[in-house]
């Protein structure tokens, strides 16, 4: 039988046997992320309050009325400022962080770079839950132990917005650089030594070795972690919720992501709420995508 | 062993930031684990001291006991393992049918695999919290208050990442080696169980660890679909009843942090190697 043969006897029915075995996932993500995504567009464009949900009051059609009221209220676009903020710092420091422990990783031995990837491996596992109450309880203004190492006993590292988004930060890159570091450690390990060798025997420094061989070859690994860990810090809740207590006092430590919880679950406003969400998603694709288109502009592949 | 960065001047001085470092990030779990082990009087002490000279296991005991700790905590393994199950079936026979298949509309279908895995479910609550209520109208074990509404959920999330992440591992698989397992008269079905499962093994072992982990560590959706069924709550939540107004009963809180990260930890250190090689595989593929 000749190869010829046996792809196209392979081949017959592809198409049918490929939706048998697409269709538990595409049931699965039709349902549960293609329509609440359809009725989350559609909840914002009504008013959706208590009276309708629980008491059977007739739906009242807004448009973009609730999307109007939210961009001229002004706690909106304070909120606004502050995720993308709070997102860049976070994003930031891991990817600083990340980056500077990998390549340190690779220039100590075995026993070191183990420890660090255990503590490391200890941070990421830990759940966001837990992870948020142990630093609040380290920075407890009473019975923390940094304020005791410190001489600050008392202090209050929740009170001050600033501040208080400082300690959540901290937190979110303590939890997510192990991400950044353990990729990029396994994408330098994977580099061949025969290519660093070759920059080696042509003169080049250490520091160009890094720049214009290991680097470019990094790139799509540094790609995805970029994209991971924005997609991730945009929408930072556990966190925030936790650390600040449901978004700080009077709710200056907001992010969108808490914020459209709080309107939604909080205040009983859901159409409101899907509303934010709406906003958060449509900025999160902008943002991903320009992300891409800037990178492509640059002359990378995806 | 030469590294890849070439030279290595000052390496004790590299080593000796490496292991402060390696303090620093694992100091707050030191700090959770010793918690646990003091005595009520020293964890609310004004003069905290990174040591304990008489560990006692009441604050477990209080976590256990106290608030059914013990419940939460199997309410939470329940849930992991079925969405784990679950989607490494789902998603292992997606990623074959999107990397060993030709076919109209699959290119539509990775891209728009792409675009989902960047909406933020975390905005969908509004959304499925009253999708889970219309669910739960006609099959309760589906719907709010139940174990079920969460496993919809975290398996939908999941599946998007899941299966972009062993399309790369399916995909190493040589299609040589289909051809000779349909030579020797294998079905697709044989072949699909018998030789690719086993082979893709390590994408596997990756993806139920995340999986695993993003159930377990839910926080939001668990606040929100779990109103008033406390015997259904899930582990995140239950620590939130040690935190009172007045005063927070940190030991029992840092025990039961102990209790929630400790099978984290267990599957991480367990899957270590296998997990790198697998986000390395998923990146190239």
């Amino acid at each position: 039988m000749s190869q010829q043969v046996v792809r196209t006897r392979f081949r017959r029915g592809d198409g049918r046997v490929a939706y048998a075995y697409l269709a538990p996932a595409l049931l699965v993500l039709a349902g549960l992320l293609g329509y609440p995504i359809y009725q989350l567009v559609l909840i914002s464009l009504f008013d959706y309050g208590q009276e309708q949900v629980s008491g059977g009051a007739a739906l009242e059609f807004l448009g973009l009325g609730n999307y109007r009221a939210l961009l001229s209220d002004s706690q909106f676009w304070t909120v606004l400022a502050q995720t993308v903020g709070f997102a860049a710092v976070c994003v930031l420091g891991t990817l600083l962080v990340g980056t500077a422990l990998a390549v340190l990783s690779t220039r100590v031995r075995t026993w070191a770079r183990t420890l660090l990837f255990l503590a490391a491996l200890g941070a990421w596992a830990t759940p966001a839950v837990a992870g948020s109450t142990i630093w609040l309880f380290l920075f407890d203004a009473n019975f923390g132990f940094v304020n005791e190492v410190l001489g600050t006993t008392g202090f209050s590292w929740t009170y001050d917005r600033w501040i208080a988004f400082g300690l959540v930060a901290a937190q979110v890159i303590w939890c997510s650089f192990p991400f950044v570091m353990v990729t990029l450690y396994a994408g330098i390990k994977a580099i061949p030594v025969e290519v660093v060798e070759a920059a080696a025997l042509d003169g080049a420094s250490t520091w160009r070795t890094a720049r214009s061989v290991i680097l470019p070859l990094l790139r799509p690994l540094l790609l995805i972690v970029t994209i991971q860990s924005i997609i991730w810090d945009f929408k930072v809740f556990t966190q925030i919720y936790v650390m600040t207590n449901g978004g700080g006092i009077a709710g200056r430590n907001l992010v969108l992501n808490v914020y459209a919880y709080q309107q939604a679950f909080a205040a009983s406003q859901y159409g409101m709420g899907a509303a934010i969400g709406v906003v958060m998603t449509a900025l999160l694709l902008l943002i991903t995508f320009g992300y891409l288109r800037a990178l492509r502009r640059t002359g990378e592949e995806l | 062993m030469t590294s890849p960065l070439g030279k290595r001047p000052g390496r004790t001085v590299a080593e000796g930031v490496t292991v402060l470092v390696a303090a620093v990030v694992a100091f707050p779990l030191y700090w959770m684990v010793l918690t646990a082990l003091k005595p009520s009087a020293e964890v609310i002490s004004a003069e905290p001291r990174p040591w304990t000279f008489a560990p006692t296991l009441d604050s477990f005991t209080r976590a256990l006991t106290v608030q059914s700790f013990g419940r939460y905590f199997l309410n939470s393994v329940v849930i992991a393992l079925i969405v784990v199950a679950l989607s490494l079936l789902i998603s292992f026979l997606a990623a074959t049918a999107l990397t060993r298949f030709r076919f109209r509309s699959r290119t539509t279908l990775l891209i728009m695999l792409l675009v989902v895995q960047m909406v933020p479910v975390e905005a969908l609550t509004v959304p499925l919290f009253f999708l889970m209520r219309s669910v739960g109208d006609t099959v309760p074990a589906f719907g709010l208050n139940h174990l079920g509404s969460l496993v919809l959920v975290h398996l939908a999330f999941g599946l998007p990442f899941a299966i972009w992440m062993l399309r790369g591992f399916v995909a190493a698989v040589p299609v040589e080696l289909e051809e000779a397992a349909t030579l020797d008269g294998a079905s697709r079905f044989r072949f699909l169980w018998q030789v690719l499962f086993p082979l893709v093994a390590p994408g596997l072992v990756a993806t139920s660890v995340l999986s695993f982990i993003h159930a377990w560590n839910d926080f939001l959706f668990a606040k929100t679909f779990i109103i008033s069924a406390a015997e259904n709550q899930t582990l995140p939540l239950a620590l939130q009843v040690f935190v009172k107004p007045d005063q927070n009963d940190w030991g029992a809180i840092m025990a039961g942090s102990t209790l929630m990260t400790i099978p984290v930890l267990v599957f991480f250190l367990f899957v270590q190697r296998r997990l790198v090689s697998g986000l390395a595989g998923a990146v190239k593929g």
